[in-house]
């Protein structure tokens, strides 16, 4: 809903002749809210922004946010909301800092009465709502771009690739393996088996909770990858139940060689390449 | 059919991406926990309601699944309804096969499930979409 020329004007000369008790119920609402969590200092100086962003929009005849008039101030309320959800303020947190300046309007106009002040007063609390909503959506709208930042590097941590050995990786898998993952996994493994000249390489499914066909068929493909380029790929980590489902579901891993735990692949890795035949010696000779 | 009797309400999941197949694991397995299935049974079950939760988003073009914890007097289970209305299976029999697949995997999504658990249930139809219900009890 937009404001009438007249309104916006009026609005505009409220919040500039009352700036002071204004800004001062405005912040002390939201100080209020906040109780202590952001310093009053910073708070002052966002209120004070907001209201000079208004004062602003409005003295150039904004009737509308989405007016062109009103560019800065939804620059300066984007930037309130996305300060407010960096610092892990609830939406409803953020949008009432701005609905808190229709109680600091209603306390300045409290003592006139007349209709026309009423009046004013519902289109000027409709250009605050209006406030409020592009405020609460700038804030989803960061939320929802730090999750998917979050997603992105969960996914970059979760996939290390680990020398284990002279010659020997490891990928130790944790949790889902979805497409895109696997993806990541697989680019990793080769690049390292490339970096490291490594003749094999050890996937420990210990952290996956359930092997279905996808992540199976995910693992497969890896394996066949590796295989190209000349590496030996051993699955690692199979748990009872996790062999159990794979047998009932019918996925064969043919002539790929796998293991219970890291510790039995490691062992079978370097007996392939005589480095045990030292330890049985050592063994002997103690 | 399914036998038992449910207890309490059921839990209902839509499933329209790769992450709502991850949130039927979750919810598949919080269930299957609650009702004391082993952790053998618990992988199976959840295993299952894995391939059948992708089945219904990329055959079925999305749908929902319902996870209920059910008795039937004598040992507690858990029954799963996976429904779509996207364009059925024409040839169930086949569709069953082991190594039969129309998407690109490895074919062994749907024969493997009914595997896995102690009762599977399947209605579809060529355009009529297609509703799963499988069944896992404790033993």
């Amino acid at each position: 809903m937009a404001l009438s020329a007249d309104e916006s004007v009026r609005l505009g000369e409220l919040l500039t002749s009352r700036a002071e008790p204004v800004t001062q119920r405005w912040t002390e609402t939201i100080a209020r809210q906040l109780r202590g969590r952001l310093s009053q200092a910073e708070l002052v100086r966002q209120v004070q922004e907001l209201h000079r962003a208004m004062v602003d929009a409005l003295s150039k005849g904004a009737v509308d946010l989405n007016a062109e008039e009103a560019t800065e101030l939804r620059a300066v309320l984007a930037e309130f909301s996305r300060g407010q959800a960096r610092q892990g303020f609830s939406a409803t947190e953020t949008a009432t800092g701005v609905f808190a300046l229709k109680e600091a309007l209603l306390s300045t106009l409290k003592a006139d009465q007349s209709v026309e002040t009423l009046r004013d007063y519902v289109a000027f609390s409709a250009f605050v709502d209006q406030m409020g909503l592009f405020t609460f959506e700038t804030f989803v709208r960061t939320r929802e771009s730090l999750i998917a930042d979050q997603a992105e590097q969960l996914l970059e941590l979760s996939t290390p690739v680990v020398k284990l050995w002279e010659g020997v990786v490891a990928v130790p898998l944790v949790g889902t393996l979805d497409s895109a993952r696997a993806q990541v996994v697989m680019e990793r493994l080769l690049q390292t088996l490339v970096d490291t000249g490594s003749p094999y390489a050890i996937i420990d499914i210990t952290g996956v909770p359930a092997v279905d066909t996808q992540v199976a068929q995910h693992i497969l493909k890896t394996v066949v990858a590796a295989r190209l380029m000349g590496a030996d790929c051993i699955i690692s980590g199979i748990r009872p139940q996790i062999a159990q489902t794979i047998v009932a579901l019918g996925i064969e891993f043919g002539d790929i060689a796998t293991k219970a735990s890291l510790a039995d692949a490691l062992r079978h890795v370097l007996r392939l390449t005589g480095v045990e035949t030292s330890r049985r010696q050592s063994r002997r000779e103690a | 059919m399914t036998s038992g009797v449910d207890l309490g309400r059921p839990q209902t999941q839509s499933v329209g991406s790769d992450e709502d197949v991850v949130r039927v694991r979750q919810l598949v397995r919080t269930a299957a926990v609650a009702v004391r299935l082993s952790l053998v049974d618990q992988t199976k079950v959840v295993t299952a309601a894995s391939e059948l939760a992708r089945n219904t988003l990329v055959y079925g073009g999305g749908g929902t699944v319902e996870v209920t914890a059910i008795d039937n007097g004598r040992r507690p289970g858990i029954r799963i309804v996976f429904a779509d209305s996207g364009p059925g299976i024409a040839d169930l029999d086949l569709a069953l096969t082991d190594g039969y697949t129309t998407g690109g995997g490895l074919g062994l999504g749907l024969s493997g499930a009914r595997r896995l658990v102690d009762e599977f249930d399947i209605q579809t139809a060529p355009g009529q979409g297609t509703r799963i219900t499988i069944t896992k009890w404790s033993r």
